[in-house]
């Protein structure tokens, strides 16, 4: 019989309560069990990055972490950063300003790296967020308005 | 690309953990970070049929200074490591390989115990451990033994540890004074698996000759490779452009054994070697004649 083992997980301030099979990944999870799609699945295997969302505070890659390992947990996904769908964050902001993308595939994932770092590093060199950059792939924008919109998101953060 | 099924269990003590180990033998898995796990069981390259989930062990996770050495938890995460100041103070070779073992993001989870036990021939971190002579503590259900870095990596994902046994601690000794460190890599991309990395430790005497070297490679074999002879030819010598081309070339040309990838040829790879074991040796030769692990 399929083991089924009950979570209580908090996923943007809001508390979810399931049970789940102990494979299932914490991506697919969010995907397809609450239904927060925001959260990108690329290559599941921990290099692209799409998938990256906020694990206690810290960025990681959901893709590369089981559901049941969140039991307990808080989890941030790029559906928590706006306050509503009139008041983007300052991140997404500065995305769209800058044109920080073009299809979004990688978007959220970038962004999910960016809440953490830019807490850490309020004022980084170019240098800095290229390579806090370094673990999410985007294969549209050659980076250059990525690393813009980054700028601005820390000059609009301050 | 979805795991197979496998029972989970979730202990939260090293007791418990070691019990579950001993009633399931090979069929167990152990899941620390799931850096390196988690994504060849999405690939189904590994389908344990029970993994017991380390990460509420919190008695694996600690880093604390005990007399001369620092011991660390096998589950303290790499990115502790990274911004630990005991670290940057005791071991400059570890912080300075640090920003190097993958992304933020997986140093985030990643742990130093489960990047050992998994033994990859290019990882940073076993050939950091092998440089600083680090000692692994061994947990079985009913035993515990400790077991030198040196006779820890035993191939390609191969470790010393046994299928009923866990790594628990990893011990690290204090360093000589006068040591100076390097650690350089060659990578398509930053956090990237690398081409060709070393790690260098110099050891200078009151003369500034060359007391101790140690020169540990990775991707340079079937697991972190040390090069004896390289180390020897430096020992009793001063600082000079001569003496570090013909380490260099020793090692590079006759000690390490690169396989080749997609990325880079053997050939590539061993001038990837010549040319860091240079830089490495200089700059580490300059940290020991200016500064000193305290």
């Amino acid at each position: 019989m399929t083991q089924m083992l009950p979570v209580r997980i908090t996923v943007n301030e809001k508390v979810y309560q399931r049970e789940v099979e102990p494979r299932v990944l914490l991506s697919d999870f969010l995907r397809h069990e609450l239904g927060l799609t925001g959260t990108h699945v690329g290559c599941e295997h921990g290099v692209c990055g799409a998938c990256t969302i906020l694990f206690d505070g810290e960025s990681a890659r959901s893709c590369l972490m089981f559901a049941v390992q969140a039991d307990g947990h808080e989890i941030t996904t790029v559906e928590g950063l706006a306050k509503d769908k009139d008041h983007l964050h300052p991140l997404q902001q500065a995305f769209w300003e800058a044109h920080g993308l073009q299809c979004g595939y990688c978007t959220p994932g970038i962004l999910m790296t960016l809440i953490p770092f830019l807490k850490q590093n309020p004022n980084p060199t170019e240098e800095e967020i290229r390579h806090a950059l370094s673990g999410n792939l985007c294969r549209c924008t050659g980076y250059q308005h990525i690393v813009d919109a980054v700028k601005l998101a820390a000059e609009k953060m301050k | 690309m979805k795991p197979a099924p496998f029972e989970y269990h979730v202990p939260t003590s090293i007791e418990e953990t070691l019990i579950l180990l001993h009633n399931s033998g090979s069929e167990a898995k152990l899941l620390a970070g799931g850096q390196s796990l988690v994504p060849a069981m999405n690939f189904r390259v590994v389908q344990p049929s029970v993994l017991i989930d380390l990460n509420r062990v919190k008695e694996l996770d600690y880093l604390r200074e005990d007399g001369e050495c620092v011991r660390i938890g096998a589950m303290a995460r790499e990115r502790r490591l990274e911004l630990e100041p005991l670290i940057s103070k005791r071991y400059p070779l570890l912080e300075e390989a640090m920003p190097h073992v993958a992304h933020p993001q997986i140093r985030n989870r990643g742990t130093l115990g489960g990047s050992l036990a998994n033994a990859d021939p290019a990882a940073e971190l076993p050939v950091i451990m092998l440089a600083l002579g680090a000692r692994m503590k061994v947990r079985s259900a009913d035993a515990e033994r400790w077991v030198e870095a040196s006779d820890f990596f035993l191939g390609m994902f191969t470790t010393a540890v046994g299928p009923e046994e866990m790594l628990a601690e990893i011990e690290l000794p204090s360093q000589p004074s006068q040591t100076g460190w390097s650690f350089l890599e060659v990578a398509p991309r930053a956090g990237d698996y690398a081409l060709m990395g070393v790690a260098a430790l110099v050891t200078l005497d009151e003369n500034q000759k060359c007391k101790q070297a140690r020169l540990v490679y990775l991707n340079a074999g079937d697991g972190p490779l040390v090069a004896k002879e390289a180390a020897q030819l430096l020992k009793g010598e001063t600082f000079n452009d001569e003496l570090i081309n013909s380490a260099a070339a020793l090692a590079s040309g006759q000690e390490i054994n690169p396989f080749g990838n997609i990325h880079a040829s053997p050939e590539f790879q061993r001038h990837l070697a010549n040319v860091l074991t240079k830089r490495a040796l200089k700059t580490a030769f300059k940290r020991a004649g200016e500064e000193s692990i305290q």
